[in-house]
């Protein structure tokens, strides 16, 4: 399908047209679990970054060897692998940003995003491809969770990264746990709001 | 019918399984111990006791089970006139959920007489299922399976479905879990490889059910086939057994977490599709039709769900 695309193509493709956190909706527990500061966002969307990528590269260089029976059970395992592999490297390295980020890091071999993008991509695609798709979607993940933290961050706290910018709290509700699904359902809102105004003022329907 | 009245039986063994440990309490010269009120214990011997003795704070340590360096400190202690019943107060509150250990010296001619305090077994496990159920439901205050949350919770009947085959993997996974975790993984030091086992185990299960339940029960089987595929893919039931690992739950307190886990993610969904059905009718705002709607309904729910947060049952 996505043979003639470029590298950059399929970057724009997982950040904007399919953004697993606000298009393809998939993936949204840690959206709202863990999005209350930008920098957990970050964390959290290097780890699933790092997993993606490795397991589409995997993937796709064994993609010949993988009975097409089997290919489920193999991507869950695949993905598992790489979960340990950063999950150790985590906890080992990074303890503080590790303990924040609690059961999250290991949920994501539960994630519907990176089987999913094994499932549509990586098993039919060029190793060269199938990283630069890991990537998009990675990014874009991690765009995602970084956008949400910055909007709970930044009205919940007053905060950006931690640096107080704005001096007051505006909405402190938006920093409790609760309040994850508001500020999700907000934006989502407001993308579609923004596409609709696009449509119309184009005249398009 | 006939499975229903199995189930029940099942049901009851189990509980008086559960409820053995409580017919083996402490015998000798304590008769019972308990907990008053929030800083008091109270323990009843079965003879009078010496009063000077028993009436020295001295004589006493007393400790939470898993740490026997941090003393609690007893402020007083005082002997009914009878001389059979103990009440000793404490400077601070005690976490009841914890077993106490408490060692009297001197008691009787005796020079140690040590007995523990605790909660009933029963009424704390009885807690962590309420605890998984409502105070830490997985969806509304864990935020875990939000994409078959949202996906499947558009009808009542789906919803019900959906909800039932989560509870029944989620305690054949975790009990399984838990059997490799304490038998496999911890004896041979394989404690990295956690998540590729649990995972690996959840699929199985969902590949069993599937399979069990296309043979015993085929209608149900074409209401619920559909989601089993679903299940894998969810960060509920995975959830479950690392939680378990993390806490080093005995196989009691796994089968009620399960169980909890598996019965809140339910009630969530029937909760949800409760609200759902109801707002196809409603004219929502198009930019707000779908998924951001129901984010903001769920906000809602988690918020109500905070209020459960004060329960404490036993």
């Amino acid at each position: 399908m996505a043979n003639d695309k470029s590298s950059m193509q399929l970057i724009s493709r997982g950040i904007l047209s399919e953004n697993p956190i606000f298009k393809l909706a998939l993936s949204m527990c840690p959206a709202v679990g863990i999005s209350t500061t930008v920098m957990n966002g970050f964390m959290l969307g290097v780890a699933v970054l790092f997993v993606q990528v490795f397991s589409s590269i995997t993937i796709s260089l064994f993609k010949n060897l993988i009975h097409p029976r089997i290919r489920i059970p193999t991507y869950t395992l695949t993905i598992a692998t790489w979960v340990t592999v950063i999950d150790l490297v985590l906890a080992a390295y990074m303890p503080e940003a590790y303990a924040k980020m609690g059961i999250f890091v290991k949920l994501i071999v539960a994630f519907a995003i990176i089987t999913m993008r094994l499932e549509m991509f990586a098993c039919k695609e060029s190793v060269k491809d199938s990283f630069w798709d890991g990537l998009g979607m990675g990014l874009g993940f991690m765009v995602g969770m970084m956008a949400i933290g910055f909007v709970r961050e930044l009205l919940g706290s007053g905060a950006i990264l931690g640096y107080d910018v704005l001096g007051f709290k505006p909405l402190l509700f938006f920093i409790l746990p609760s309040a994850g699904f508001f500020v999700v359902g907000l934006m989502m809102a407001f993308f579609n709001w923004i596409e609709i105004y696009y449509k119309r003022s184009r005249g398009l329907k | 019918m006939k499975t229903l009245a199995k189930i029940k039986f099942i049901v009851l063994a189990v509980l008086l399984f559960l409820a053995a440990p409580l017919f083996s309490q402490a015998e000798g010269l304590i008769a019972d111990q308990s907990f008053k009120a929030d800083n008091e214990i109270l323990v009843t011997f079965t003879g009078p006791v010496d009063k000077a003795v028993a009436e020295d704070i001295g004589n006493y340590t007393v400790y939470e089970e898993p740490d026997p360096d941090i003393r609690l400190v007893v402020s007083s202690a005082t002997l009914n006139e009878e001389g059979k019943r103990l009440s000793l107060i404490f400077t601070e509150p005690l976490n009841t959920a914890t077993t106490h250990v408490i060692s009297i010296k001197g008691l009787a001619g005796i020079e140690k007489t040590t007995f523990t305090v605790s909660k009933s077994y029963l009424g704390y496990l009885f807690g962590i299922l309420i605890s998984a159920l409502l105070i830490n439901n997985f969806v509304f205050t864990k935020y875990l399976g939000l994409c078959v949350f949202f996906g499947t919770s558009k009808k009542k009947d789906t919803a019900k479905g959906m909800g039932v085959v989560f509870t029944l993997v989620m305690v054949v996974s975790a009990l399984m879990s838990w059997f490799f975790y304490n038998f496999i993984l911890i004896p041979y030091d394989l404690n990295f490889l956690q998540i590729v086992v649990f995972i690996g185990l959840v699929s199985l299960t969902v590949q069993a059910v599937d399979t069990v339940l296309r043979k015993v029960n085929p209608i149900l089987f074409n209401s619920f086939g559909v989601y089993l595929v679903l299940v894998i893919a969810n960060c509920v039931i995975i959830a479950v057994p690392l939680i378990l690992a993390n806490n080093n739950y005995n196989i009691f307190e796994t089968f009620m977490l399960a169980l909890g886990a598996g019965g809140g993610f339910l009630l969530a969904l029937y909760l949800m599709s409760s609200v759902s059905e109801r707002m196809q009718l409603a004219n929502i705002p198009p930019s707000f039709k779908g998924l951001p709607i129901s984010f903001i309904v769920a906000g809602q729910f988690a918020m109500a769900f905070l209020g459960f947060s004060g329960l404490q049952l036993f």
